[in-house]
């Protein structure tokens, strides 16, 4: 458990976008990274189990979800947000 | 009406991964049957089954893929790539709007549901992967093969029990028959083999605990098989326009309903669908020289059928000859009269008829020619290939030579 949350969201991102994790860089979104909506949604579930914590996310409604997918830094905000509320 | 020609088949069951090792096995008269490999295995009280070994999906498929495609898909998948590569047929351009696929399996992603399950119920974990559902959905390999092959005309799955294969073929026949479709990918999947799967079938009690063998006054029932088969149905002209080689001739197809028990067969109904399909394929019965039976080494079946084949067949239900290949590759369920389609072909083609195997003694109330033990050598021009479903659906193909 020593790589960061940082690492370890866009190492679950590369994999799903059959990259290298130097291809995933903060900015990238993840349409650019070549990441579909089924896609994300195995990103999502990848990341629960990855960190035991529950992602607020409906696919029919993803603007009004708490958990904000612009960008790969915004996905590790909020992942990195609910770790700390899991933790307190 | 159409002339309604085969001109691709592969498969994958527990004796060959292909059509050529399938065929090889039948003339020896070779069991896939054997113990099982699966887990909890020794929680069953049923520990046998035509099992497909030596399966490794990393060789056919990449990882994305695998997270989508059950066992059943899989099976679909390959066999499908073997019959459209012996077709020669090419969907990618206008063909692909006149062809689809059809079907059947009984109970889809088996092997997805029993994992899943396991997981929240064993387990106590409170979520599954994103895809279980796009998974296990009874049409996920019709769907996945109408996107490898851009089929994009009728494309469905039907759920038939024991049945679905043949209902499956025998829509596709009638599709390219009246026109609706120039070519169908039609056959069927099952992958039942696991601790659920097979649990749920132990229930019934008619399970053979050593061995399937139809006919034998000694069965004692069925065996469970997986795997799928998969054919091409073309339209003749369009077929011999271009030279194809045609494996076999769709002439004829009936389903009826007995409309009377959940479990028992009847006498009846199976002989109105047989005798349906001699109709449809307007061929005397006398024609007839190969069946392959539903046969499913159960007390109730074999008796039941062989009472319907004399039925409609009369004295020449004496002549004729008889087999259920369950006995080698087991009961694959809603796949099975795919793969025992392959029977017929092989009849039909090559002139062998598969045995009945397992067959140790006469039971009078099965007292036709159930080709025991050896492949016999025939000429044969008409052959029927029996499925008779547990919900009593019956559904017979009529086939002839090329």
């Amino acid at each position: 458990m020593a790589d960061s949350v940082r690492d370890r969201v866009i190492a679950i991102i590369a994999e799903q976008a059959v990259l290298d994790v130097s291809d995933v860089t903060e900015d990238s979104s993840l349409e650019s990274l070549g990441i579909d909506s089924l896609g994300l949604v195995e990103s999502i579930f990848a990341i629960e189990e990855a960190f035991d914590i529950s992602v607020p996310f409906n696919a029919n409604e993803p603007a009004k979800s708490d958990f904000d997918i612009s960008t790969v830094a915004s996905i590790i905000a909020a992942v990195e947000a609910l770790v700390a509320a899991q933790k307190s | 009406m159409r002339r309604v020609v085969i001109t691709g088949a592969g498969t994958v069951n527990a004796l060959a991964h292909d059509v050529k090792g399938t065929f090889e096995a039948f003339r020896e008269g070779r069991c896939g049957i054997g113990p099982l490999d699966i887990r909890d295995r020794d929680r069953l009280s049923i520990q046998i089954g035509g099992q497909v070994h030596g399966w490794d999906p990393e060789t056919h498929f990449n990882r994305q893929q695998l997270v989508l495609f059950d066992k059943f898909t899989q099976f679909t998948l390959i066999a499908a790539r073997q019959a459209i590569a012996q077709s020669g047929l090419n969907f990618d351009g206008h063909l692909g709007y006149e062809a689809g696929v059809v079907l059947g399996t009984a109970a889809g992603g088996v092997n997805t549901w029993d994992e899943n399950y396991r997981s929240v119920y064993e387990e106590g974990k409170n979520r599954v992967h994103p895809f279980v559902v796009p998974k296990l959905m009874n049409n996920a390999a019709a769907s996945h093969l109408s996107m490898e092959f851009n089929l994009k005309g009728p494309s469905f799955t039907v759920a038939t029990a024991c049945a679905s294969s043949n209902h499956a073929m025998g829509l596709a026949f009638q599709m390219v028959r009246s026109g609706a479709s120039r070519a169908m990918l039609t056959g069927g999947s099952e992958s039942m083999l696991c601790f659920g799967g097979i649990k749920a079938w132990e229930g019934l009690r008619v399970m053979s605990k050593d061995a399937c063998r139809p006919f034998s006054l000694n069965r004692n029932g069925m065996v469970q098989g997986e795997g799928a088969a998969i054919f091409v149905f073309e339209d003749y002209a369009h077929a011999k326009k271009r030279g194809a080689e045609i494996l076999a001739e769709v002439i004829g197809f009936a389903m009826t309903s007995d409309a009377a028990d959940i479990v028992m067969p009847s006498k009846q109904g199976a002989a109105r669908a047989i005798a349906g399909a001699l109709r449809d394929a307007q061929v005397n019965p006398e024609k007839v020289c190969y069946i392959n039976a539903h046969g499913t080494g159960t007390a109730a079946n074999d008796k039941t059928e062989c009472a319907a084949v004399a039925d409609v067949f009369g004295q020449h239900a004496d002549r004729l000859m008889i087999s259920s290949t369950k006995s080698m590759h087991g009961h694959l369920i809603g796949g099975t009269g795919a793969v025992e389609l392959l029977a017929c072909i092989m009849a039909l083609k090559d002139g062998v008829i598969a045995p009945t195997i397992g067959y140790e003694e006469p039971d009078p109330e099965c007292a036709l020619n159930v080709v025991p033990n050896v492949a016999r050598e025939a000429k044969v021009k008409v052959a029927l290939s029996n499925a008779f479903a547990f919900g009593g659906l019956n559904a017979v193909l009529v086939l002839k030579r090329a």
